[in-house]
């Protein structure tokens, strides 16, 4: 993988997932952050991970983004406004601080530690390898994993499909 | 200054992860909240992949299997957050987290 193509891989996501922290219309902030995670998966796929790409693609592109969607489109102010009211400046600037602090720390860490140089060409996973290693040596955390999304996926219907007691919806 | 692919790979992680930091905390609006953590588990994510393909002795397949797993329990986080989001609407017809101050409505 060049460096040029990892660069611009790294500006379109940074760019993008930037742009939709600043917004103020939900919708385009929604649909920035699927250009921010398809540069994610071609950054997977860049290195030689491409089982993890296409899950990224299918996650986060397919999934994630619609059900975000779908929430932002329930829960707007009114039928034809999907902006947000601004924030107050200085809980913008607190937080600018904040990830500003926890920046520098990651950095100076990044780039202060000498890093032990790469091998020369880097570790092959196919696909039936992985296959193999989840149904064997990791069948257990598979199992877990399983269990984890039912219980979310059943919690969360629940939680969503919960009428406020004594009060009844009013239509929209 | 970045002299090798692993520490520009970290550096691109630790800008991600302040984005959805730094989105995190200056909002009010819960989705764009819940969208920041978001941004944050890719960043982790990220890390573990620039360590498995840049990493000095590569393992075969552990990170890749580790990665699998954290994008699933991030979809399971992603649900659950977003139901949260509805349930909060339905009680009080707004979703700024100043004003979600009741767990019990």
């Amino acid at each position: 993988m060049t460096t040029a193509l990892l660069l611009l891989i790294c500006l379109v996501t940074l760019g993008s997932a930037a742009t939709a922290m600043l917004l103020r219309n939900l919708i385009h902030s929604v649909l920035l952050l699927i250009g921010s995670w398809i540069g994610v998966a071609i950054f997977y796929l860049s290195c030689g991970a491409e089982f993890v790409a296409f899950a990224q693609l299918l996650v986060y592109v397919g999934a994630v983004s619609m059900v975000v969607l779908f929430a932002v489109l329930l829960t707007r102010r009114s039928r034809t406004d999907v902006t947000v009211s601004a924030d107050t400046v200085s809980r913008a600037w607190s937080a600018v601080m904040a990830g500003g602090a926890v920046l520098a720390v990651l950095l100076y860490g990044a780039l202060m530690t000498t890093l032990p140089a790469a091998s020369a060409h880097g570790p092959a996973a196919p696909v039936k390898q992985l296959g193999a290693e989840l149904m064997g040596i990791h069948a257990a955390s598979l199992l877990v994993i399983g269990m984890i999304l039912t219980v979310a996926t059943l919690g969360s219907v629940v939680i969503a499909s919960e009428e406020p007691s004594g009060k009844k919806e009013d239509a929209p | 200054m970045i002299s090798s692919p692993l520490q520009l790979c970290l550096v691109f992680s630790s800008l991600l992860f302040c984005i959805g930091l730094a989105g995190a905390l200056s909002r009010s609006n819960s989705i764009l909240v819940l969208l920041g953590i978001e941004l944050m588990l890719n960043a982790a994510n990220l890390n573990f992949i620039a360590f498995w393909r840049f990493g000095p002795a590569p393992s075969p397949a552990t990170g890749v299997i580790f990665v699998t797993f954290s994008v699933a329990v991030a979809a399971a986080e992603a649900a659950v957050g977003l139901a949260l989001v509805i349930a909060v609407y339905r009680r009080q017809r707004n979703i700024r987290l100043q004003e979600a101050v009741r767990l019990k409505g």
